[in-house]
């Protein structure tokens, strides 16, 4: 078995009073399932964009890795803690970065592909 | 409806709008909408991020202020990101995805630490190592402090494997050299043990102290692997590290348990695997071969050895004759051509051809330019139909019926040493095979070894003629010099 037992039996230990209805095994096995089932269709859909296109696919996906500023608002935005808020703020300032950088470039290329009648 | 309710309603949302930005990037014309589609997705998702239980207390308990902090911090990033998208130039788009890798990745290691040193953590922090030692089993945190963990590890990586790599693309002197030491293996098995154990650690304690070593031993990692690879590996290893930036995304999902993340990162995760398989295939090179084999940068054979006596150089009046008997004519851009900023005279020599009758194409390799597709997006954005630009496989079985294939700044793509010398770092590569062409033109400015730093047998080959300068100039010469007759 690759995981060890000891962290087994964690997951099946009682919620804490935060995660109410939702041991943290279960909270897991949901996320993972999410995890799989998006990593499936992301093979689906990529496999099928032509070589030509494999920069902007590069750097649109990148813009959509940014994503995580979604996670950087919510934990700077809470301002519980100075570290963490501080960590937060800086989080949300580098993944704003890698989104708007990543969509215009993207836009950028893509218009190149598609010239303008003239 | 509960409010969380519409929250995760709109994260549902922006996560089908990422699925089909993806899927309308199957062609150009749908593809600018997808990229549009991902934009809408993305703000709507940070608009309901806005509305989140945390930021929603604090907002009662300060007023507007925390949102206008985020906003703050926002729109600097924001600035800054599109004011670097619309300078950058396009020849220098691997470094550019590089350092936004980077950026993500920092960011998805900073959400984890953030979220450990808030609240629900704090109180673990205040325990001392023996109450550690003495609690003997794992609890419920854990699964929580294994997300943290990972999301640290892959971020830290990320962010420094993805500024190496930017330093090798930028050609930074720091970087000119891949890291060759003969101890690197046991350095890097030493290093990944180190991060285990530190992992086992955050996961048992969620001691910040194992956290921030967790983070200064991967971001040491994410560097020495990066270091040996060579400048001719990039395109894998910026496949590879989009990849990582994706799951350290998907990793900060977990950590806060919020859908969108993980949906969004897995799909980036996904598109780079599949963009890394497909760079190892176009170089005949296994994944692991790129990442610890290390493509020496040593010359097996010498370059004298090679050209000594066999270089003929043309002159503009004699590759003008050459190339208006021609009837068919392929054109195999390289990295030196974007270099040269020659996209523009290579389309006009293309016009000048074309009007004489001929028929032009232009035979792209995969690894053509610095990272996937690269070299489709240069000469797109010189207007040359994308209908002219032919894949290797089907364009390599028509050099024996091509009269005159022009390489403009290509070398290790057109190296015939990848089929012919079993023992050469590139063997086994699949190229382009002008050398089976009536006549070769190679416009280059010397005899200087390409990315894999090893000469070129085709430079000395009988059908070959060189022709030395600066390419956009030496492009132009020739256009002027068929137009005059």
């Amino acid at each position: 078995m690759l995981i060890p037992t000891s962290i087994l039996n964690s997951l099946t230990l009682v919620a804490s009073t935060e995660m109410i209805g939702e041991d943290p095994a279960s909270k897991f096995i949901r996320l993972l399932t999410v995890f799989l089932l998006a990593m499936w269709v992301g093979f689906e859909v990529i496999t099928k964009v032509p070589q030509r296109l494999h920069t902007p696919l590069t750097s649109g996906s990148n813009a959509i890795s940014g994503i995580t500023v979604v996670g950087a608002l919510v934990v700077a935005g809470g301002l519980t803690t100075g570290f963490g808020t501080l960590f937060g703020l800086l989080a949300v300032l580098l993944a704003m970065i890698n989104v708007a950088g990543g969509f215009v470039v993207t836009h950028r290329m893509l218009e190149m592909f598609n010239p303008k009648k003239k | 409806m509960s409010s969380q309710a519409w929250i995760n309603l709109a994260y549902l949302t922006a996560s089908m709008l990422f699925i089909v930005a993806f899927k309308q990037m199957s062609g150009p014309r749908t593809a600018v909408r997808g990229n549009f589609l991902g934009a809408v997705g993305m703000a709507i998702a940070i608009l309901a991020a806005c509305f989140e239980q945390p930021v929603a207390a604090s907002i009662g308990r300060h007023g507007i202020w925390p949102l206008l902090l985020l906003a703050l911090f926002a729109a600097a990033g924001g600035g800054i990101g599109a004011t670097m998208a619309l300078r950058w130039p396009m020849t220098g788009m691997p470094q550019m995805v590089a350092l936004l890798n980077g950026f993500g990745g920092a960011a998805s290691m900073l959400v984890a630490a953030a979220e450990l040193t808030s609240t629900r953590a704090v109180a673990r922090f205040q325990e001392g190592p023996a109450q550690v030692l003495a609690r003997a089993s794992l609890e419920p945190w854990t699964q929580f402090a294994i997300a943290i963990g990972l999301a640290c590890l892959i971020g830290s990586v990320t962010l420094t494997g993805s500024l190496v790599a930017f330093g090798k693309l930028q050609e930074l002197p720091q970087f000119k050299k891949p890291w060759a030491n003969p101890n690197r293996h046991w350095i890097n098995l030493g290093l990944a043990i180190a991060v285990l154990l530190l992992l086992w650690g955050v996961f048992s304690t969620s001691q910040l102290l194992f956290f921030l070593m967790l983070v200064a031993v991967a971001a040491t990692l994410g560097a020495t692997l990066t270091l040996p690879i060579g400048g001719a590996d990039m395109p894998v290893v910026i496949c590879l590290l989009n990849s990582y930036s994706g799951l350290a995304a998907a990793a900060a999902g977990f950590v806060i348990d919020n859908s969108v993340l993980v949906i969004a990162g897995s799909l980036v995760g996904a598109s780079g695997l599949i963009l890394t398989a497909i760079m190892c295939r176009a170089m005949n090179r296994s994944l692991t071969g790129v990442l610890f084999g290390g493509l020496g940068a040593t010359a097996t054979v010498a370059s004298d050895d090679v050209y000594a006596g066999k270089i003929k150089a043309a002159e503009t009046e004699e590759l003008a004759m050459v190339l208006e008997q021609a009837s068919r004519i392929v054109i195999v851009p390289g990295y030196g051509l974007a270099v040269a900023q020659a996209q523009h005279a290579v389309r006009e020599l293309a016009d000048v051809l074309e009007a004489r009758g001929a028929t032009v194409e232009y035979a792209i390799h995969p690894v053509a330019g610095r990272m996937p597709g690269h070299m489709n997006v240069l000469l797109a954005e010189a207007d040359i139909p994308y209908e002219k630009l032919r894949e290797m496989d089907d364009i390599n079985p028509s050099f024996p019926e091509t009269d005159v294939a022009i390489v403009i700044g290509a070398n290790d793509v057109v190296n015939p040493s990848a089929r012919t010398d079993p023992n050469s770092p590139i063997a086994g590569m699949p190229i382009l095979d002008v050398d089976k062409a009536q006549t070769v033109i190679v416009v280059k400015r010397s005899l200087s070894p390409g990315f894999a730093g090893i000469p070129n047998p085709l430079f000395a080959a009988d059908n070959t003629l060189m022709f030395f300068g600066d390419g956009k100039k030496a492009l132009i010469d020739l256009t002027a010099a068929i137009a005059r007759d």
